[in-house]
């Protein structure tokens, strides 16, 4: 022990610690590479949305701030952004509704018929959108509604219930049952359990789903291209344009849904954090 | 303790380790010899450098500086696959995937082990569960998980075997009774075993060498016996069962003893037993040591005068009295019970005396709490 | 922990109450989704076997139940079938490629940042994917830096362009299904206990044998429910073909989309989108029965 103690301390050569530290940290090297393939295209939008381009955004003609001042200052542009907040906002609270229901259907209950739901729910996950916007749009003309702001709801409410139950589902499976156990032998009737105990444990899946929701309605293209006949949503909106050049007003809307998301996603898990008992 | 040059074949050696997680210093420069064959325990409280030297030895951690050696091979480099070395982890991290026999089978076959069968049913029947073969292990109990992680380490024959822990998840009946199985597979297989634990009670029960960390170094190491009659240090001495430690002066000696004052009252200590380096000393010894007397019965060995009892617990097997002495220290007293004689009540006035054989010496700096107040290892860390 | 998981049963705390309690839950979002999904299913069904009625305007049809249409509509549409099921398969393989190291990084290797970084993957989606799909157009087109620079660099010849191409098409849905591959991923390596790994190596598995005979198969279900998520998308898409291909790379959604608006041929556009979605759900199908991992659905 004691010869051992005295002994010169050993140490590795320098080119053994440098091969060491790339092997520990390659993945972390991808890792950066890989956040930069995912924010390049973000990125440009975002530089481009200060482009002195006027209607056709697509080479750099000088820096300016006025897109950003006068975000509707494309014609349509704010009309679309508004179809598309109301149209989101609409599906997002029908489809979390009806799909937080049937999540908790699913995920508390054993109930004739749960697996043929289940198969139920899968399903228009497993159809691709062009199917799902095809076969409603068929259905409105059989019953000769015509497309619009109405249809395009119920189409996205179609296509967001899904996600909502798979991601409430998968929140309440993570519950511990012992929990409401615990509840109810401390007086509180099923529904206070539902109330106080359930439900606020439940509620950042119900959130998540929402943004979810929201996030997928927003961004539709395909379906709603199908239902909404000649209202125009943001998406639509990009998409006729891209033949002409997007004005970059477009930029600046698109980024900023990117900040609001990243901000309400952050603050989210601040007050999540926060409520955390430490 | 065998040093480099003497080194038997297959001893562990750790020279001068070092590992730094950024500002926090985990282990400090530690040095080692286990010699092959020897169940060894590393004993010490949560965040005391006990697993990361483990997993150092694994090779799931890299020391910052210092070099690990099994005999004359020098295994510093070596990625955990390539050493000799198995580990029963904490937890056991049993592969969910698969079944009882090919967890068991695994290391076997990645060392390229064609016919497997005979050795995975001889380890089954060594731990006793051959008819859980099939199962997942998710199917199996705290404990009988527990013999798969073991048989699923020890059927490669390691050089070593270390244990992460590994009877922390159980219950305490299950943990005692599985004390005394790996003691004996220890012995069956003739492995050399390093055992890390929080729990002293497990550390003495089964390890032939304790080694006690503090703060990523190794305060004290020895028999447990050695450990628990001579520490050198306040940790140690706290930190495996309880002490008591008052301050005193040693006042010269006599024969093979010193000659100590405590608060004007004279107790020997014999010189082997002393680990003080000047003549400020803290008097140590162990609540179990001590015999307590009514006022005025004449007692022989080292005694103290002028207790008064302020606490008494019946505990069955035996009673526990708080003594508070003239200098207003609470001294510890635990008393088998049986010689008949009832408990002592609170409030009586007392002498105690014992062995002066059984005193040991602490340098007087030392902080006689030291290791008292460290709370049990979260095993969900 | 084990003793912890068995106590974990699916049995509710609610069990004892009413019998009819899962069934008021499900009877909306059932019957939304009977009305506005299999309804329209079997309402496309039913219109792919029509015929037009003689005489009438365009966009009129009558039911023959005149199932030469799937023919037809397949025989007509052969190569852009095996194009879409082409592109996709190749674009669900890249994006794995891609999303398994990363999902990996993230769930194992980033310690305090791993929500942060959660987001990061996700938050791409918040601009919208034809934003991003065009601004790709733009980045990797004549006007952009790529390609001069690359034509500099003597790395690609003067008349090779980087978009309207295959190879445009391909990458363009890798990119916009990334996010959909990464999250399951991340689910499944993030459950992954991290001490099964390092036992692994303890027991003399290498790097690459731990991520074969562990990794691997206790992230199946990621890789399954990712692999789903990208695949069933691009087999159905037509925007990154019809942003980022040319006339030679028309998918089936492009053929699905200009039946139903410009050519307004109705029949031939269910049966399209019939087959399309048959021939999904069979592969689908085939695809989790051989991997294994039934508890998907």
């Amino acid at each position: 022990m004691k010869q051992l103690a005295d002994a010169p301390i050993p140490t590795l050569p320098i080119n053994a610690r440098i091969s060491r530290w790339f092997g520990r940290n390659l993945i972390r090297i991808y890792a950066v590479f890989g956040f930069t393939y995912l924010f390049i295209p973000v990125l440009y939008t975002f530089i481009f949305s200060f482009n002195d381009g006027g209607k056709s955004n697509l080479v750099w003609k000088g820096f300016t701030t006025a897109n950003w001042q006068n975000p509707c200052g494309a014609p349509e542009v704010c009309t679309a952004l508004g179809n598309s907040i109301k149209i989101g906002l609409l599906a997002t609270t029908f489809s979390t509704i009806l799909g937080t229901g049937i999540a908790f259907a699913i995920g508390r209950y054993n109930f004739k018929g749960r697996s043929s739901t289940n198969l139920l729910i899968f399903l228009p996950m497993a159809t691709p959108e062009i199917v799902l916007g095809a076969s409603l749009l068929s259905l409105f003309l059989v019953f000769q509604i015509n497309p619009g702001f109405w249809p395009t709801v119920i189409a996205h409410v179609m296509f967001c219930i899904s996600f909502v139950v798979v991601t409430v589902k998968a929140r309440i499976a993570s519950l511990d049952p012992r929990l409401e156990q615990a509840a109810m032998d401390l007086y509180a009737n099923e529904f206070e359990t539902f109330r106080r105990v359930t439900l606020p444990l439940v509620a950042p899946g119900i959130a998540g789903a929402a943004l979810l929701a929201f996030s997928l309605s927003f961004d539709d293209f395909i379906i709603t291209n199908f239902n909404s006949g000649t209202l125009s949503t943001f998406p639509k909106f990009v998409y006729v344009s891209a033949t002409r050049g997007i004005p970059p007003q477009a930029n600046v809307i698109g980024s900023s849904m990117f900040f609001l998301a990243l901000i309400i996603v952050v603050v989210g898990q601040f007050v999540g954090n926060k409520r955390k008992p430490h | 303790m065998a040093d480099a040059s003497t080194s038997a074949k297959g001893d562990l050696r750790l020279t001068r380790i070092t590992k730094s997680f950024g500002d926090f210093t985990a282990v400090d420069d530690l040095s080692l010899v286990i010699p092959e064959g020897s169940f060894f325990a590393l004993l010490g409280p949560s965040g005391c450098g006990k697993t990361t030297t483990l997993r150092i030895i694994a090779g799931l951690e890299e020391p910052t500086v210092g070099s690990i050696h099994i005999g004359a091979v020098d295994i510093t480099t070596k990625k955990s696959y390539q050493r000799p070395i198995n580990t029963v982890f904490q937890n056991y991290a049993l592969f969910p995937h698969l079944t009882i026999y090919e967890n068991v089978a695994f290391g076997l076959r990645r060392r390229g082990i064609k016919d497997v069968k005979e050795a995975v049913d001889k380890v089954l029947n060594l731990v006793e569960l051959p008819h859980l073969a099939q199962r997942k292990p998710t199917q199996l109990s705290g404990g009988q998980q527990q013999r798969i992680a073991l048989a699923r380490a020890i059927v490669n024959r390691p050089a070593l075997l270390l244990l992460d822990e590994p009877l922390g998840a159980l219950d305490l009946k299950l943990r005692r009774q599985m004390q005394i199985e790996l003691k004996w597979i220890q012995t069956e297989v003739g492995l050399t075993f390093v055992h890390v634990t929080h729990d002293q009670e497990e550390a003495m029960t089964m390890a032939d060498t304790i080694a006690v960390m503090n703060e990523g170094k190794i305060e004290q190491m020895g028999s447990p016996a050695d450990l628990y009659d001579n520490p050198e240090t306040a940790f140690v001495a706290n930190f495996l069962g309880q002490s008591n430690l008052i301050k005193g002066t040693v006042e010269g000696t006599d024969g093979d003893s010193l000659v100590v004052n405590v608060f004007s009252q004279r107790i020997k200590i014999a010189k082997s037993r002393s680990h003080a380096k000047d003549n400020s000393v803290l008097a140590g010894i162990r609540p179990e040591k001590i015999r307590i007397h009514p006022e005025g019965t004449p007692a022989t060995g080292n005694v103290l005068t002028g207790g008064v009892i302020a606490d008494v617990s019946y505990i069955g097997v035996s009673t526990q009295y708080q003594v508070e002495m003239p200098w207003k220290q609470e001294l510890m007293v635990f008393e088998q019970n049986d010689d008949g004689v009832p408990p002592l009540n609170k409030g009586d006035a007392v002498v105690l005396s014992w062995e002066s054989i059984f005193t040991f010496a602490l340098a007087g700096d030392e902080d006689a709490s030291a290791g008292s107040e460290v709370m049990p290892e979260d095993l969900d860390e | 922990m084990a003793l912890i998981h068995a106590a974990r049963s699916r049995v509710s705390a609610f069990s004892g109450g009413k019998a009819s309690m899962p069934y008021v839950l499900l009877a909306p979002g059932l019957i939304f989704l009977f009305t506005f999904f299999i309804l329209p299913i079997a309402n496309l069904a039913q219109t792919s076997t029509q015929t037009p009625i003689a005489g009438g305007d365009t966009g009129e049809y009558e039911q023959t139940f005149h199932f030469a249409n799937y023919v037809n509509a397949f025989l007509d549409n052969k190569e852009q079938f095996g194009r879409s099921f082409l592109y996709a398969t190749l674009a669900t393989v890249l994006a794995l490629a891609i999303a398994y190291p990363l999902a990996y990084a993230i769930a194992l290797k980033s310690g305090k940042f791993k929500n942060f970084l959660l987001v990061l993957v996700v938050a791409p989606f918040f601009t919208s994917f034809l934003l991003r799909t065009i601004a790709w157009k733009q980045i990797l087109g004549e006007g952009g830096f790529v390609v001069p620079t690359l034509r500099g660099l003597h790395i690609i010849g003067e008349q090779t362009s980087l978009t309207a191409s295959a190879v445009a098409v391909v990458a363009g849905m890798t990119y916009n299904f990334l996010p959909f591959m990464t999250l399951p991923l991340y689910a499944s390596l993030e459950r992954i206990d991290p001490r099964t790994l390092e036992a692994s190596g303890d027991l003399y598995a290498n790097g690459i044998t731990t991520f074969r005979k562990v990794t691997l198969p206790l992230s199946m279900p990621g890789v399954v429910a990712g692999t789903l998520l990208t695949f069933i998308p691009a087999a159905g898409d037509y925007v990154n073909a019809a942003i980022l291909g040319n006339p030679n790379t028309k998918m089936i959604g492009n053929v699905i989309d200009s039946s139903f608006f410009k050519i307004v041929d109705y029949p031939t556009a269910a049966a399209l989108s019939f087959t399309l979605m048959i021939a999904i759900l069979i592969l689908v199908t085939i695809y989790i029965r051989k991997s294994g991992t039934d508890e998907l659905v």
